[in-house]
């Protein structure tokens, strides 16, 4: 009979090495998957996370794009992690990460064509406000009347997807765009534009920024009181009540932070990699940023590394796509099944497996 | 805009149509939560449904084999989920949210080959004189048995809960698993058929919408009404009779925003597709405001016999 014991505490070992079994795990069911849609497996699952980064063919242009994806993953999936860790579940990231990049472009186009070097930096302000607002949302009603911000947040989502169609057709179109729907590019407007700083690395505005992010979370977390609050918050709301952590407090800076550096990565996407608000502007990355805070242990540092793997999974999924033929849902499939191993093989990090005759005391 | 276009009669007819995925959807959550689980993954489950159902039923040409697999297909991601959650104990947020990516992932790879292509629908039912009523005969009775299934799932679901003795475990073991595993209760075995149930309906509800309600398939279709089954469930206090008022407003709303659409209303189009979600928000404010009542108390709670 196999039997679980509780840890008296998670395990320090497991704990790191988990994400590593989970994509060990993901990689075998994955490959199986992916022999079952008639790609040979071995060279899929190479495609995926040996060639953008080896291939003298494929790494020039696809090492750059390493950044450029992990980038926006790792600004959001840091701001999600705090809240996570202090039991505050926005899974709306995705909304606000539009509705920064909206209000984060619209000042920028709203001083087009004036060239200012003030300009870029009143664009990430107003992203991260436009973020920090619609996150707001939420947090405000979580305080005042204790709705669910799990479905708030996420119904948000929705309602900013259609503000997203409304003013890419409307408000924000294009003067001179002939009647298509999209914004002006901002690409080409110098004073608004979020460039690639060194050329052929990929390293732009946003990806400095999810670094200091990392670096600052990491001091907030190991050396503040605030993250020793926030990880008391999840652990143990009771003994954070009485250590004087207000709650309404909490969920507002862990919802606000989210929503600020979500809005901030919409921001730094719509002014540089997509160039431009359109209909179909998001990606997805608000809700793969929730795989990758899990995937990070919700650990700046954790978080870094699971953000250029996962970014890795997207530059290797859209070069599968290419040279097998995959499905592009097979990566996003992939990808969700990573989160699953992940929260699978979780159970040797909190239990100890016992292999014990006595059949008494299983589940 | 030209109200005198927007028929009342039509208009809740299909409103009990477009009602009917979230309706399944809800009952079946509901479920769920009282035995004391919390599954976020509800649109996952419902876009399984949707495209297991739509293959099935273009491939044998059956809707009613389509709406069986999709009920299938459902609850073995929701096996996954019970596994993950009642023996490997994982928390139920985070894998009811894994639930849904998987979901979405999987149909859409599903679902290539079928973009663009019409499924067979299931006939009205022919109720007999009853349908021939004037008025009431055209609202009520003129619809296809799903229609009438997932009322008749209310009924019985509110009947199972309050008189027999498996609903009494299923709440017991809802309230308080320490009690009910006290008692003998197998608290695991009942959560897993619980959750079971719950990705069945899900994926009825899902197949529903690409089977009647569209009838097509897109990527992404159940467009979040796997959330607002959740808020519905809220909403509903936990009540089988409530989900039904629930889901039924819900749908009206929904069917009067695409009339309104219609009759050309001078409202921004934006505002009014995006309607739903703001309503929902309303409800879900406007009931935490009077306070969350009847949520079972271990909702959420993961069990394990040695705490």
């Amino acid at each position: 009979m196999i039997a679980l014991e509780k840890r008296p505490q998670p395990s320090q070992a497991w704990t790191w090495a988990t994400p590593v079994l989970a994509v060990l795990l993901t990689m075998l069911v994955g490959g199986l998957m992916f022999a079952a849609l008639g790609t040979p497996p071995v060279e899929a699952i190479r495609t995926i996370f040996w060639d953008p980064l080896f291939n003298p063919q494929f790494a020039s242009y696809s090492r750059p794009q390493l950044l450029v994806k992990a980038g926006p993953l790792i600004l959001i999936a840091i701001g999600l992690s705090l809240g996570f860790r202090a039991g505050i579940w926005n899974i709306g990231a995705e909304g606000q990460y539009i509705m920064g990049a909206v209000c984060g472009a619209a000042v920028g186009l709203a001083f087009y064509p004036a060239e200012s070097v003030l300009i870029f930096p009143l664009m990430v302000v107003a992203g991260a406000l436009g973020g920090w607002a619609w996150a707001m949302i939420p947090g405000l009603l979580k305080v005042k009347f204790g709705t669910n911000e799990i479905l708030v947040s996420l119904m948000l989502v929705y309602v900013a997807e259609s503000v997203l169609a409304s003013v890419s057709s409307g408000l924000l179109k294009n003067p001179d765009g002939m009647g298509f729907p999209g914004s002006r590019n901002l690409k080409q407007y110098p004073s608004g534009a979020n460039p690639e700083l060194i050329a052929g690395t990929g390293m732009h505005w946003g990806v400095v920024a999810a670094f200091i992010v990392v670096i600052l979370a990491y001091v907030l977390l190991t050396r503040h009181v605030l993250g020793f609050h926030i990880k008391l918050s999840g652990a143990a709301p009771r003994a954070a009540r009485f250590a004087g952590v207000n709650p309404a407090r909490m969920i507002l800076f862990c919802l606000g932070t989210a929503g600020a550096l979500a809005g901030m990565a919409g921001l730094f996407e719509v002014s540089g990699p997509a160039g431009q608000i359109t209909i179909d502007f998001n990606s997805g990355y608000g809700f793969t940023a929730i795989i990758v805070a899990f995937l990070g242990r919700l650990h700046p540092v954790g978080i870094l590394l699971a953000g250029l793997l996962m970014a890795l999974t997207y530059i290797g999924g859209e070069l599968a796509q290419l040279m097998l033929g995959l499905p592009g849902a097979a990566i996003q499939l992939f990808q969700g099944m990573l989160l699953f191993f992940l929260l699978a093989t979780d159970v040797l990090t909190n239990y100890r497996v016992r292999l014990s005759n006595k059949a008494k005391g299983t589940v | 805009m030209d109200l005198t276009s927007i028929n009342p009669v039509l208009l809740i007819a299909s409103l009990m149509v477009s009602a009917t995925p979230i309706l399944l959807a809800a009952m079946g959550e509901m479920v769920v939560e009282k035995s004391g689980v919390l599954n976020l993954g509800v649109e996952g489950m419902m876009i399984t449904g949707a495209i297991t159902g739509f293959a099935i039923a273009v491939n044998t040409g059956s809707p009613a084999l389509g709406f069986i697999a999709a009920a299938a297909g459902a609850a073995m991601l929701a096996l996954a989920f019970g596994i993950l959650t009642q023996f490997l104990l994982s928390n139920q947020v985070a894998t009811g949210l894994g639930l849904t990516l998987v979901g979405l992932g999987l149909s859409s790879l599903i679902g290539k080959p079928y973009e663009g292509i019409k499924s067979p629908t299931l006939p009205r039912l022919d109720l007999g004189p009853l349908s021939d009523i004037p008025v009431l005969g055209r609202m009520l009775f003129s619809h296809d048995i799903m229609v009438y299934f997932s009322l008749a799932l209310v009924a019985a679901v509110w009947a199972v809960l309050k008189f027999t003795r498996a609903g009494l475990v299923l709440r017991a073991v809802g309230e308080s698993h320490d009690a009910a595993h006290a008692l003998g209760y197998k608290v695991v075995r009942v959560r897993l058929l619980a959750i079971l149930f719950g990705g069945a309906c899900a994926g009825l509800g899902g197949a529903y919408l690409s089977l009647v309600r569209v009838p097509q398939w897109t990527e992404g279709m159940t467009a979040g009404a796997g959330w607002i089954a959740l808020a519905i469930v809220v909403f509903a206090s936990w009540r089988a009779g409530r989900v039904l008022v629930g889901a039924y407003l819900f749908g009206g709303i929904t069917v009067l925003q695409l009339n309104l659409q219609a009759a050309g209303a001078q409202v921004p189009v934006a505002l009014l597709s995006a309607s739903p979600y703001l309503i929902t928000i309303l409800v879900l404010v406007i009931i935490s405001v009077r306070g969350v009542h009847g949520a079972p108390a271990s909702l959420g709670r993961p069990f394990h016999a040695s705490h």
